[in-house]
């Protein structure tokens, strides 16, 4: 739970020695596919920290453990089994034995040392070698707060990832989510927030009061949701540092499906009034509002592209429940969804690529993506009801809600889920009570 | 604003319901119209009159839709037009309408949709002579279903409105 982190993390690169083997060939370098569909998992070997004392010891078994299951989640890594290693822990530290990993099929060979320091911090380093050209892809030495061991194996795990794949990491960030218990008809709903592993859980509301579709700032320690304190439904900040909730603009209506712009100055939502919901926006410094929208249909759900001129929205103006793109200034209003059924919630990629949906078709429902024209469309997962999407910080992979069918005594279970973008690795985050509305967010700064 | 054709009609409605108002005075309901709202005196037992169970026992405290729908079926208006009539009565009541969606659709949609179900209650409730400053209204979206259950008749009775006495 330690935002402050940030100030405690200085991450400097240790310019280590690139340990070339003499005779090595040159050949390509070490690198993970991700634009196929499925890829078979990189076997990497992932040691234990080294350390000289007891507690040492265990802080750097505990990092290595984090950084195998970020690596392992993510699909495209299969970290190998530590009863299979050769060369030990002692002997590692005066360099790798390339030989001895590559017999066990390591292709990529993570190691690293935990010490504390007389001023009281951890130094935490690692390199990340590749087995079969014999050299160091990179070394990284990192100062932390003990308690802070966590985050550091996150970003250890995220520099890994992206020196990997190339692409930019995502598990040094966190999920807020709506946290769910009891039947149907008095589902209880709090706040809740963990990082993306499922660790660090605490929940943020008591419960006293439905919440619904909690949403991060991309710049902020600050979230955006529904809430109905005393009855109303509106939509409310939350500061994650304070723990302040703080209802947003005073509006005759019902304001719902709160997003926050890409430079987080501004909320978009809608605004119900006289029965009929457009999309506004609300400038969180001067407080001055904008209608974007004005049509007697349904327009809700908006979503910024991520460089903030366009908006995705959900309006059932041509008859059903559509997916609309239009201009930042509410002009130039087009359908993007042309297939069977109805479709909702879209969110646009933080890569600007693609949008993600939900598509309710044939009593079913699905999670797709779609360019922003409305081509490529492709679904990624189906069920009685998936819903909700959210992307992690770098369009790769996305979370999203399941929930059963009720039984006849109201009881429901509901879970997020993550995906990858091909639509592979489908996994439950584990949370402690039922889970839906899950919001990525962006990497912790 | 798709209800000012609802409007009209309500509106020549609105004479016939209020023609035969019963007095609150009267001691029974000799008018012998089964249609007509509680204008009896709290009977031992009986539900007090003006209150939450009067209105439910007399008018009935819910309308019902068509799936991904807002338009008021010949029931929902009857019913409605009961519900003036009985406003009409008790004139220091003020009702809040909650509008209600099955959960066969999105969150953020049904919330737009349970408020388009209440606003078209008030609407007509409005159009057959209620003060608008009587009827309040939110939506729940797919928050509260009244029937538990995943199947077509619970998702039936869940599409609804429902009135609530303040």
């Amino acid at each position: 739970m330690n935002n402050s982190a940030t100030s405690f993390v200085s991450a400097v690169a240790l310019a280590l020695a690139v340990a070339l083997g003499s005779g090595v060939p040159a050949r390509a370098e070490l690198n993970v596919d991700i634009t196929q569909g499925f890829v078979e998992p990189l076997p990497v070997a992932i040691t234990d920290f080294y350390a000289e004392t007891l507690e040492e010891s265990k802080t750097g078994k505990d990092l290595a453990g984090v950084i195998s299951a970020d690596l392992e989640r993510s699909g495209l890594f299969r970290p190998i089994d530590h009863g299979a290693f050769i060369q030990d822990a002692a002997s590692l530290r005066k360099g790798p034995r390339f030989s001895d990993w590559r017999l066990i099929n390591a292709q990529a060979l993570i190691q690293g040392s935990v010490e504390m320091q007389p001023d009281g911090r951890l130094r935490v380093n690692f390199r990340l070698w590749d087995v079969f050209a014999e050299q160091q892809m990179t070394g990284l030495a990192y100062f932390t707060t003990p308690s802070n061991w966590r985050r550091v194996a996150h970003i250890v795990a995220d520099v890994i990832y992206k020196r990997l794949t190339g692409e930019d990491g995502y598990f040094d960030t966190r999920l807020v989510y709506v946290a769910e218990s009891g039947p149907q008809n008095r589902r209880v709903k709090r706040l809740g927030i963990m990082d993306q592993d499922g660790e660090n859980h605490r929940f943020l509301t008591a419960g006293n009061e439905l919440v619904l579709t909690p949403r991060f700032s991309p710049t902020t320690q600050e979230i955006t949701y529904l809430s109905y304190i005393s009855e109303i439904p509106r939509v409310y900040l939350f500061n994650l540092n304070t723990g302040q909730q703080e209802v947003l603009g005073d509006f005759p209506g019902m304001t719902f499906a709160p997003r926050f712009s890409p430079d987080g100055n501004k909320v978009i939502m809608s605004l119900a009034d006289n029965g009929n919901s457009d999309i506004f926006t609300m400038d969180l410094r001067t407080r001055g509002v904008k209608r974007l929208t004005n049509h007697p249909a349904i327009d809700t759900s908006p979503s910024y592209s991520p460089d903030g001129r366009r908006i995705a929205f959900n309006s059932d103006r041509g008859g059903s429940q559509q997916l609309y793109v239009m201009d930042s200034d509410g002009g130039n209003v087009r359908r993007i969804s042309f297939n069977q059924g109805r479709y909702a919630t879209p969110v646009w990629s933080p890569r600007g690529d693609l949008v993600a949906f939900t598509r309710m078709s044939n009593g079913e429902f699905y999670i797709g993506v779609m360019r922003p024209d409305g081509s490529g469309e492709r679904m990624l997962t189906k069920g009685f009801l998936v819903e909700g999407p959210t992307w992690a910080p770098n369009g790769r992979v996305l979370s999203y809600f399941r929930q059963t069918p009720a039984d006849s005594r109201g009881r429901v279970t509901s879970k997020v889920y993550t995906i990858d973008l091909t639509g592979f690795n489908e996994r439950e985050l584990a949370t402690p009570i039922d889970a839906s509305d899950p919001a990525w967010s962006p990497l912790i700064p | 604003m798709r209800f000012k054709l609802l409007t009209l009609f309500a509106a020549a409605l609105l004479v016939a319901a209020c023609e035969t108002a019963p007095e609150e005075t009267a001691a029974v309901d000799t008018s012998g119209v089964v249609e007509q709202p509680a204008a009896q005196p709290a009977s031992p037992g009986g539900p007090t009159p003006g209150s939450q169970e009067d209105l439910l026992l007399n008018v009935g405290d819910r309308v019902f839709f068509a799936f991904d729908r807002s338009d008021l079926n010949s029931d929902s208006r009857a019913t409605l037009e009961k519900l003036a009539s009985w406003m009409t009565t008790y004139q220091n009541v003020t009702i809040t309408i909650e509008g209600h969606c099955d959960e066969r659709g999105t969150r953020e949609y049904n919330l737009a949709l349970g408020e388009r179900r209440s606003d078209a209650a008030r609407d007509y409730l409005v159009a057959l002579g209620v003060d608008g400053g009587r009827v309040t209204t939110i939506s729940y979206g797919k928050e509260r279903p009244a029937v538990l259950g995943s199947n077509e008749d619970a998702w039936a009775q869940n599409r609804r409105d429902v009135f609530v006495v303040n």
